[in-house]
């Protein structure tokens, strides 16, 4: 699978008022006439925009959630387990020390990189995108849209622990000499990574490359003047 | 109302002049490098394929037992539904529904959708409303996380080990057979042909 050089042109489909479509990516041209809302994209039906509706405030309200959700889901404990008597509670961070504790360290490694450093990962970058967003920075726009692929590629990842828990809870069902039972915590941390990537989702990556655009008008602008 | 013969990278808005690439290569955005196209081998008749035996697969694993515990003579054998039937019990319903969606309802939406899309573009005819079918088959597909899952249960298996004997199911290597499967679906589709072939059938 070698990239194919294309011949590509030195402008973007907003600057000569073309709109690609979100979901089948067909490049239309709205007629100037058509009120600007709701147009749809006539091949696949899709609601057409030229940037996704509302992105940043959208991003950074599901941002805003999910910190909010961050923290119970690390404070509250994740899980119960009775087993022969013993009640042992554990949050999430506990529960990756037990790991660690008995030896099963890549285990521990699993749910520490999933659990606890996908979510913050997440949560930094698009912050940071975000702000870059905010600020017009023309900063490397190239590696900014790296990072905003490994958010999306990374994020569903965090979903493990849930699954660990969801599947110790149903074997361990043996009445008297084990209970195993998830907490308030891992739905708090549900929240989290449902919200990040529904945050990873409306944030449009498009946004970075337009600020560089706008910055180089700006630069050409004042070059002309001078 | 469309510019034909011209795509707008995704990610950077950037223009591209299209032009019919070699079998087997992917054209990338030139300013931000992500892939625009490709032309895959014989893109609908294998994922028509791996679709199918994706369904075959799907069936088996959620009517076997996946994995069986023994703890001091007694044993417990579960199937997927299980745990999530437990999550509900237990009064979580939102991650009950959150692992229902994940592991059952988006994957299965997408394995029938891909059979709605592809089977009858395959004869050369078009079904009612299928641009409605793919555009939900492609939303749907962050959602289906099974991967996620199998890494939970070698997690789980690990885990439970030390406290007593995990005995793995029949479903349990239709799940593996399955992951391998949609992991071929999503390398061999490709979305750009199936909505081309839809708009020249239209």
């Amino acid at each position: 699978m070698v990239g194919t050089p294309l011949t590509p042109s030195t402008t973007t489909a907003k600057n000569t008022a073309l709109v690609s479509c979100h979901s089948c990516h067909l490049l239309c041209r709205p007629r100037a006439s058509s009120n600007s809302r709701r147009i749809q994209c006539p091949r696949c039906g899709a609601p057409l925009h030229q940037r996704k509706p509302r992105s940043v405030t959208r991003t950074w309200a599901l941002l805003g959630a999910a910190a909010i959700c961050y923290v119970p889901a690390n404070v509250l404990p994740a899980t119960r387990a009775i087993s022969f008597g013993n009640v042992q509670t554990d949050t999430i961070m506990s529960g990756v020390l037990y790991f660690i504790n008995t030896g099963m360290w890549p285990i521990a490694l699993v749910i520490f990189v999933a659990s606890i450093c996908v979510p913050l990962l997440k949560l930094s970058i698009l912050s940071f995108l975000l702000i870059s967003v905010h600020r017009h920075s023309a900063w490397r726009p190239r590696e900014r849209t790296r990072f905003y692929r490994l958010t999306e590629a990374v994020g569903r990842w965090s979903m493990v622990d849930i699954y660990v828990i969801t599947i110790s809870v149903a074997l361990v069902r043996l009445g008297s000499v084990a209970v195993f039972e998830a907490g308030p915590g891992i739905v708090f941390f549900g929240a989290v990574v449902v919200l990040t990537m529904l945050a990873a989702m409306s944030f449009d990556p498009r946004l970075i490359w337009d600020n560089k655009e706008s910055r180089n008008d700006r630069t050409e602008n004042r070059t002309t003047l001078d | 109302m469309s510019a034909s013969r011209m795509i707008a990278c995704h990610e950077c808005d950037l223009l591209h002049r299209t032009r019919p690439l070699p079998v087997g290569t992917q054209a990338r955005c030139t300013r931000c490098g992500a892939v625009l196209y490709s032309h895959r081998r014989n893109s609908l008749d294998r994922t028509l394929a791996l679709n199918i035996a994706g369904l075959i697969l799907f069936a088996l694993a959620n009517s076997f037992p996946f994995l069986a515990m023994k703890l001091e003579g007694q044993s417990q054998q579960i199937v997927l539904l299980t745990g999530i039937r437990e999550l509900y019990r237990q009064g979580l319903t939102e991650m009950a529904f959150l692992v229902l969606l994940t592991t059952i309802i988006a994957p299965l939406v997408q394995l029938t959708g891909l059979l709605y899309v592809l089977l009858p573009l395959r004869l050369d005819r078009v079904p009612p409303a299928v641009w409605r079918v793919f555009r939900w088959v492609r939303r749907l597909q962050p959602w289906s996380m099974l991967e996620v899952f199998m890494l939970g249960i070698l997690v789980a298996l690990v885990k439970l080990a030390k406290m007593a004997e995990v005995v793995p199911g029949i479903s349990l290597f239709c799940f593996f057979g399955l992951i391998y499967v949609l992991a071929a679906i999503s390398a061999s589709l490709d979305p750009q042909r199936v909505w081309e072939k839809w708009w020249e059938h239209r």
